[in-house]
């Protein structure tokens, strides 16, 4: 302990910058729109002539499409066009970058229309433009379409076995460059080594091994996917969405429909959530060639069904893990093997989860593979800190095991083998400044914490999580209005309130209101190129930006104040919004007074920046939950929770605890309730709110949030991202806290209560 | 000279030797001085004349160089990684 008191103690000791803005809570821009139910959403838009597209999907797992008929469905009264894969233009079997990372832009259109199999129940097939929705989905049931139906591959060990049926006739494993010549459903193996695991081992006074599953699980957004296309005669096309990005969107579109990038624009709607699952595109295509068949507007929104088959969950896993511990409590040796489903096309998190699943402590000796899966199931898309929940409910579960073992505090192991600056990763980096161990204090010191949890079958448990965060790329454009307002143009549509977060960066700069900030979100034609809502990377690098924009106006506002007083720009200071004459500080002009002079001085000021920035820094968090287990029934309930999280620098406290506790409430529902259940042919059998069962207000307690600040040394406000570690330590700590409740451990998600009381009855013939 | 971490699914080329000092004053001159020491890496690290999509390279903690003429100083530590992939992006 001694050793890592001082450096934390230094940390604090210092003089911490004094913000007008940043840490103020102001009511978020868009609030009153959102409230009042006047934000337009993507299924709002409204244009004359409009058509409504529906779209036919597979009904099997896994089928080789003989032929499609659609004269049937061509010849009913009121429908305009149909289509199909044929209808989309060839595209090499070609890797293309794609924002930090790359995609293959042939399985990437043949998920959005499938071309010579279906892969799984729900897979687009075709896409019909009618005068209203009803009429589109009577043409749907007179597509004919032949398929050979084939076997369905539904789990990821069944997948990996020799003789499982293959989805992709030419897919060989690819592992760092290196290409095997065998075709299998294994799609990339990845591996990151550390030290000596094996010696490591073997210096272990004692090993811990278990093996973990977890279920499909789906973000859960509340608005459904939709898009409305218009492909005009002069050959542009214009697409409003429901998306994370829309010059994302833009480039898939043009990769899909080979055209070029110049040729699209892409206007985003609000967003009714997203969580990683609105970075694919699924309906875009399909709604611009409607579009271009009958030369009108064609919209396409899909039902809840639709989006639980259709679109990207993430994925279901089999995890591993070993870990090797001195009887002081030092962790020596870590090694997992986890296997991700991709769904029907390779890309699961697995690289995500790799890196995640020990990044909370300083081990020296650590081996992880991972395995990319291909199975007959949609193919998973992002879904908040991708791949880590899974691989922390199995590495903090076996921590809390150790910890029994050893006797020891499983805050106080944390404290122990936590990683700090300077520690390298298993990927053999080494850290920057983090804050890890300051949550663990800050857990530990906790009223929560250090109160004794009291009655039969209640358990308190706790568990670590970490996430990388992104950088990318993103622009601002900000313009001095004559009241003396701004208004700020950016790029990065808002999920969690980062217009307010990103306006509040800007108005710190200008000493200004945050209220006097006028932020908007630009479509791909408005605004410089701007990388998803995705990475926890808006309030960081889209913040970042507008910081930027907010120095070029007030560089510009300087000039002009030394216009007006006849001095050079060097003798004029800015100071909390004021500008003032060094030699005569009676001369000073407030930013709203010389914002009215602009226009006898020379015209408008705008300010614009773009950042790439690369001083990403990453979150961690410790979470503390009790529970009471029902050991009639095996049901769950949540007594307490909170969640300790390191921001950074927290620029609006309120949306940081929103985070968090949204990150804790979707992780609760993964952890006790949330799965696909799957029939033995690969139909989802729950593909409904109803019975897809989400936490709501009732299975849930008030969600306790401590903001530990850490800044970050890589952004000028010292800013992390906050949105996606909060889902990661819910399922282990409430895992952990099922064990010291009722004394059985839990190895699959979702604990649902016939599996908790499975263990239950197991345990109790045990004994 | 700069520190080249070699990737562990990489160090069969390597004889299993995690980190290996090599000179150079660019990105680009390092790969090719690691490949005349470790013939075959290279042509793990490039795809159509440019390092592979798959790969991320990270120079001093820099994530995502993708330019050989990317500066690298005599103390700089390379690191190659898998992409980040299905979190972010679409791979």
């Amino acid at each position: 302990m001694s050793k890592l008191e001082n450096p934390i103690q230094e940390e604090l000791s210092k003089e911490k910058p004094k913000y007008k803005v940043i840490g103020t809570r102001p009511i978020r821009h868009d609030g009153t729109d959102k409230v009042t139910g006047r934000a337009i959403y993507g299924a709002d838009v409204k244009i004359s002539g409009l058509l409504h597209g529906k779209i036919l999907r597979s009904p099997h797992a896994h089928a080789r499409i003989r032929s499609i008929d659609v004269s049937r469905a061509l010849a009913l009264p009121g429908v305009k066009a149909v289509v199909t894969a044929q209808d989309l233009p060839p595209v090499a079997d070609k890797i293309e970058e794609l924002g930090e990372g790359a995609i293959n832009i042939k399985y990437l259109q043949e998920n959005i229309l499938a071309r010579e199999k279906v892969l799984y129940k729900g897979h687009a097939v075709a896409g019909v433009a009618a005068i209203n929705p009803h009429i589109a989905e009577e043409a749907l049931a007179l597509i004919e379409v032949d398929y050979e139906v084939l076997p369905p591959v539904l789990g990821v060990r069944q997948a990996m076995r020799e003789d499982a049926p293959l989805l992709h006739p030419d897919l060989k494993t690819k592992s760092l460059g290196e290409k095997t010549d065998k075709v299998s459903n294994i799609a990339q193996h990845i591996q990151y080594k550390l030290g000596d695991p094996e010696k490591g081992f073997q210096e272990a006074d004692f090993v811990i091994e278990r093996e973990f599953t977890t279920s499909t699980v789906h973000q859960g957004y509340i608005e459904p996917h939709n898009a409305t296309a218009l492909w005009n005669a002069d050959g542009n096309l214009t697409v409003w969405c429901s998306t994370q990005g829309a010059f994302m969107a833009q480039r898939q579109l043009s990769d899909v429909l080979q055209i070029p990038v110049s040729k699209i624009k892409v206007i985003p709607a609000e967003i009714g959530g997203g969580f990683g699952g609105k970075i694919p595109i699924y309906l875009e295509p399909v709604a611009a060639l409607l579009s271009r068949k009958t030369g009108r507007p064609v919209k396409i929104v899909m039902s809840r069904t639709e989006v639980f088959e259709g679109t990207g969950p993430t994925p279901a896993s089999y995890i591993k893990v070993k870990m090797g511990v001195k009887r002081d409590g030092r962790i020596v040796a870590a090694q997992a093997y986890l296997a991700y489903e991709a769904g029907a096309y390779p890309g699961s998190p697995i690289n995500p989860g790799c890196m995640c699943i020990f990044a909370p402590y300083n081990i020296p000796n650590v081996l992880i593979d991972g395995y990319d899966v291909v199975v007959n199931k949609p193919k998973t898309a992002a879904y908040r800190a991708p791949g880590a929940t899974n691989a922390a409910f199995a590495s903090e579960t076996v921590i809390d095991e150790i910890c029994e073992q050893l006797g020891m505090d499983p805050l106080q192991f944390r404290l122990l083998n936590g990683a700090k600056e300077g520690d390298r990763k298993a990927d053999g980096l080494p850290y920057p400044r983090i804050g890890y161990l300051e949550t663990v204090e800050a857990a530990m010191k906790h009223e929560h914490y250090q109160t004794p949890l009291k009655g039969p079958n209640r358990g308190r448990g706790v568990a670590s999580g970490y996430w990388f965060n992104v950088g990318l790329q993103s622009s601002a454009i900000i313009s001095v209005n004559a009241d003396g307002t701004v208004s700020l143009v950016e790029g990065s549509t808002d999920i969690g309130g980062t217009r307010t977060s990103v306006a509040m960066q800007a108005a710190e700069v200008l000493g200004i209101a945050a209220e006097d900030v006028r932020p908007v979100v630009g479509d791909t034609d408005s605004v410089g190129y701007t990388d998803v809502t995705g990475g926890s990377r808006v309030t960081f690098a889209t913040g970042w930006a507008a910081y930027e924009a907010a120095q070029d106006v007030k560089r510009q506002m300087i000039e002009r104040a030394a216009k007006i007083w006849g001095v050079s720009p060097e003798e004029v200071t800015s100071v909390e919004g004021v500008f003032q004459l060094s030699k005569d500080p009676e001369k000073r002009m407030t930013f709203k007074e010389l914002a009215a002079q602009l226009s006898k001085t020379g015209g408008p000021v705008v300010g614009r920046a773009t950042v790439a920035p690369r001083g990403v820094g990453g979150a961690f968090a410790t979470h503390i939950v009790d529970v009471e287990v029902d050991p009639e029934t095996g049901k769950v309930q949540i007594l307490r929770y909170t969640a300790v999280q390191d921001a950074g620098k927290a620029i609006h406290p309120s949306y940081v605890e929103g985070q968090m506790q949204g990150g804790v409430a979707q992780g609760i529902g993964w952890a006790l309730n949330e799965e696909y259940f799957y029939t033995p042919d690969g139909r989802m059998a729950n593909a409904s709110f109803l019975d897809y069962r989400m936490p709501t207000c009732l299975d849930l307690p008030m969600i306790d949030t401590v903001i530990v600040e850490v800044p970050n040394p890589g952004h000028p406000f010292g800013v992390r991202g906050v949105g996606e570690v909060p889902i990661v330590p819910p399922a282990a700590a409430i895992a952990n806290a099922i064990y010291r409740a009722v004394g059985v451990r839990m190895r699959h998600l979702p604990m649902s209560p016939g599996r908790v009381l499975e263990e239950i009855l197991k345990k109790n013939q045990k004994s | 000279m700069a520190t080249v971490w070699i990737p562990s699914l990489m160090r069969s080329l390597t004889h299993g030797v995690e980190k290996v000092t090599v000179p150079g004053s660019t990105l680009g001159e390092i790969l090719d001085n690691l490949d005349k020491a470790y013939p075959g890496l290279k042509n793990r690290l490039y795809e159509e004349g440019r390092i592979t999509p798959h790969i991320t390279v990270v120079v001093d903690g820099e994530m995502g160089i993708q330019g050989l003429w990317y500066p690298v100083r005599e103390q700089s530590e390379i690191h190659f990684l898998p992409v980040i992939s299905g979190g972010i992006d679409l791979d």
